[in-house]
């Protein structure tokens, strides 16, 4: 691994900057920065979200698992667990439809002109995880914590060492999903 | 270089593109791709303006202090990509109210400002709470083929779906 380029605090800012704008051009560029979009995916009748996002985590996951069996790479799988996951999910899935942007692409869609996402998206996430700061010491007792299973990945959980045994079956299944959209015309 | 004033590139393009940039943000920086965090520490940076150095104790903040990071520096520079791609396209213009919720909804910016307020509002929360959002969990979490991210993808999507279909087919 490239450890003393990750130890270096101000070009790490920098090449954190140079990747936003690369991911802020592609994300507009795909039209997600768009509530119009979004709010189609939602709706099942645009699936342009879904087609980046599958198309991203297929690329992304052959050659980040690549990298890591080059030993160029480490996961950093985010611990979880059903409290965390499944309610957290739920409510921000709620906030997706109502505000028709996510974090990234509200930033995107501030970068392309849209007030809404300004005005109401950021300084809407900010209130609200200013709120989730609040409500953390209590919820982090006992709702959280339901059905922890921490940093888990699926090679983990089924119990294979090498990673590519799910990988690939899992890259085919993704791929399958975007050739199924693609057939049915959407 | 007419490519880069077009509106829009095909969804797969920019999908294989934001999955080549993950490699390098593993590679370079040993991170994956996420926005939310950044704007939890934003969060208890503002709030340290008002209430001072005693946010830092928050158990939150202790865990995620309000500093500007890596992922901070990608927000911003989200914005100014997109700003970027927007200019170059002509696709650049100030907007208060989209044209799917003016259609349902009608064009008064106060309805839409409030209404995107309360979204962003269970956005924020609903994003810390499952501990990432559609780029930590939903592109750098699934390609990682973690558990918790998998998981949190598909409730976003469930609830979503659910939340749009009674916004635009029950209510609008």
């Amino acid at each position: 691994m490239l450890t003393r380029l990750h130890e270096q605090k101000n070009l790490q800012l920098l090449l954190g900057l140079l990747i936003g704008i690369v991911f802020g051009f592609l994300l507009q560029k795909g039209g997600v920065t768009d509530y119009n979009v979004i709010i189609g995916q939602l709706l099942l009748t645009d699936f342009t979200v879904a087609k980046i996002m599958l198309a991203a985590s297929i690329t992304g996951m052959l050659g980040v698992h690549l990298l890591r069996s080059r030993g160029l790479a480490q996961l950093h799988p985010k611990p979880g667990s059903l409290g965390t996951s499944v309610i957290g999910g739920l409510i921000f899935g709620v906030g997706f439809a109502v505000l028709g942007y996510y974090p990234g692409t509200v930033a995107g869609a501030v970068g392309q002109g849209a007030l809404d996402a300004l005005f109401g998206g950021v300084v809407g996430i900010l209130i609200g995880s200013g709120i989730f700061a609040a409500l953390y010491p209590r919820l982090q007792r006992s709702i959280l914590r339901v059905g922890d299973f921490g940093e888990l990945t699926l090679p983990q959980a089924l119990k294979v060492k090498n990673a590519w045994v799910v990988v690939i079956p899992v890259a085919f299944a993704l791929i399958a999903m975007l050739w199924l959209l693609e057939l049915l015309g959407l | 270089m007419n490519w880069l004033s077009m509106v829009r590139w095909s969804p797969y393009m920019v999908g294989i593109g934001i999955g080549i940039l993950s490699w390098f943000a593993f590679l370079l920086s040993d991170k994956p791709i996420g926005c939310s965090t950044a704007y939890a520490r934003t969060s208890g940076m503002l709030e340290r303006l008002v209430r001072g150095d005693r946010v830092l104790k928050k158990a939150y903040y202790q865990k995620f202090a309000p500093v500007v990071d890596w992922e901070w520096m990608l927000v911003v520079g989200v914005v100014i990509g997109a700003f970027i791609s927007a200019q170059l396209s002509g696709a650049f213009h100030v907007l208060w109210v989209p044209s799917t919720w003016a259609a349902s909804f009608g064009t008064g910016p106060v309805l839409r400002w409030l209404v995107a307020l309360i979204g962003g509002v269970l956005m924020g929360l609903g994003a810390r709470w499952a501990g990432g959002c559609t780029s930590g969990h939903g592109i750098s979490g699934t390609l990682q083929l973690a558990v918790s991210s998998w998981l949190a993808a598909i409730c976003f999507f469930i609830g979503g779906i659910a939340a749009a279909m009674l916004i635009f087919h029950i209510i609008g």
